[in-house]
């Protein structure tokens, strides 16, 4: 389960987070949505103690993750999966290696063992035959794919997607979130995912959180999210430009 | 007052980026010194930061031993004691030339190349997917550096030296006439262990110093293209100036 209270974070006296709290039952996906530059990713990588917060608290199955340190923190992270923006995959290793990383790091599986459980992967992920070309040789769905293959091979009890098909055309967009339904169905990992797929996500989550102006607007679940009155939600969602939102 | 306060300001700053770099260094050598050793990283580094210098400090140490010859012929010929180019040739070479130039060379082949490739992993996020993959990215991208740089330096620092003697050799004592054996022969009389091993300790410090700066750097660079290519500039500058800087305090300390 992951919990958050009351979090704040500002970068150079600007005021990024400003008393965030939610929290996500063990095995649901919550669909973190909100507009640009207002602080998921950064709330994101709260969740995932890359950083510490000026007040409050994230609990990660109790732990709180702004006081763990060292081993300890090492060890919470290993429960982790976190799929980039970017993918974040090590440019200098192949496809190949950037699934077999983890595996060869963090486990005691001989060699056969790791190739036979990234090639499982790759294949699920319909990467067969990219395995050996470097991430600046392949297109960006295919990065996401190979990033999201890596963040699932050590069956990560939770996983963090922080947009996951920015970018992408609507095609790959929607099979790369059909994959995350389909691996939450078989893994049954915990999961946060920051999109602006809306409304396609709906229909793959749990719950949905609105993030506005460094708070939690609302935190429903899907349907009831799709019908709400508040402004600003339903503004966000339907994509209108008349309404308290302005552009900018 | 408002002048006061910026100074303050600037001075508080300074004075934290001085700390930071030093509890980079701290942390460094922590992991350093207790396992698990990343062998396979350390070896790799070995070969990139020592064997693929090679070409550059055997070009450097000749020439550098070359005008040393040529330069040390002409004014010792003045006092009438050119049998003593070979002692001059060496001991400027191991004390001094050699520790300096070789580091200056690694600094600009290897140092400026580790700071772009830990910033770019840095930007890209790929220092944070090793974090979140619960493994320590110290173990991975900078003890590997900092020992490679401990083991390879004095080494590169010997060839160095060797070349550049040969390099005096060939000038002093083929083109010029100082004969072979008074050559290499007063090198014995007076050359001490205390000094070579006054060098080799000097570009042991020098490895850490390169190493040290040029990853943190990296570590902490900026953001976008700019934010690295900045780190790489202030990377090769600051190593430089401090290794001349720290090359003085030794010498004041050894020697």
């Amino acid at each position: 389960m992951i919990k958050i209270e009351d979090l704040y974070k500002s970068f150079d006296g600007l005021e990024v987070l400003r008393g965030v709290s939610f929290q996500v039952e063990k095995g649901e996906i919550l669909a973190l949505i909100g507009r640009s530059g207002d602080g998921k990713s950064v709330l994101l990588k709260h969740v995932a103690g890359l950083i510490r917060p000026d007040r409050g608290r994230v609990f990660i199955e109790g732990n709180d993750m702004c006081c763990l340190r060292g081993k300890k923190l090492e060890e919470i992270r290993s429960r982790f999966g976190f799929l980039f923006q970017s993918g974040a995959l090590f440019d200098s290793l192949t496809v190949y290696e950037n699934v077999a990383f983890p595996l060869r790091e963090k486990t005691r599986l001989s060699e056969e063992g790791i190739r036979k459980k990234v090639l499982e992967m790759l294949d699920q992920m319909d990467l067969i035959g990219a395995e050996n070309k470097y991430p600046a040789q392949i297109s960006g769905g295919m990065i996401r794919r190979a990033a999201l293959a890596r963040s699932l091979v050590m069956n990560p009890e939770i996983m963090l997607f922080d947009e996951p098909t920015t970018g992408l055309d609507p095609i790959i967009a929607c099979a790369i979130l059909n994959l995350i339904d389909s691996l939450h169905q078989r893994f049954g990992f915990t999961g946060i995912l920051v999109t602006h797929e809306i409304p396609t996500v709906f229909k793959f989550v749990q719950k949905v959180a609105m993030l506005h102006e460094g708070k939690i607007l609302t935190v429903e679940r899907p349907e009831k999210i799709q019908s709400s009155s508040h402004p600003i939600v339903q503004q966000f969602i339907t994509g209108c430009l008349e309404g308290p939102l302005r552009y900018r | 007052m408002r002048f006061v306060r910026k100074l303050g300001a600037a001075s508080l700053l300074g004075l934290k980026r001085v700390g930071r770099m030093g509890l980079f260094l701290a942390e460094a050598l922590f992991y350093a010194s207790t396992p698990p050793l990343k062998s396979s990283y350390l070896l790799k580094q070995i070969q990139f930061i020592g064997f693929q210098s090679m070409l550059v400090i055997f070009l450097t140490g000749a020439f550098a031993g070359m005008v040393l010859g040529l330069q040390g012929f002409y004014t010792l010929n003045r006092f009438g004691s050119t049998a003593l180019l070979g002692p001059m040739v060496a001991l400027t070479l191991i004390k001094e030339i050699g520790p300096v130039f070789s580091a200056l060379m690694v600094t600009g082949r290897a140092g400026s190349a580790m700071t772009a490739e830990i910033g770019i992993m840095r930007i890209s996020e790929q220092i944070d997917a090793l974090e979140l993959m619960g493994l320590n990215p110290f173990r991975y991208l900078v003890v590997p550096k900092l020992l490679a740089g401990i083991i390879v330096l004095p080494l590169l620092t010997a060839i160095f030296n060797v070349v550049g003697i040969f390099g005096g050799y060939l000038i002093g004592g083929r083109l010029l006439g100082v004969g072979e054996g008074t050559y290499f022969g007063e090198m014995t009389n007076y050359v001490d262990m205390k000094d070579i091993l006054g060098g080799i300790y000097k570009s042991l410090t020098f490895g850490v110093l390169i190493t040290w700066v040029c990853c943190y750097k990296g570590y902490y660079s900026g953001f976008g293209a700019e934010g690295v290519s900045k780190a790489t500039t202030q990377a090769v500058v600051l190593s430089s100036v401090l290794i001349l800087v720290w090359d003085y305090f030794m010498t004041s300390v050894l020697f």
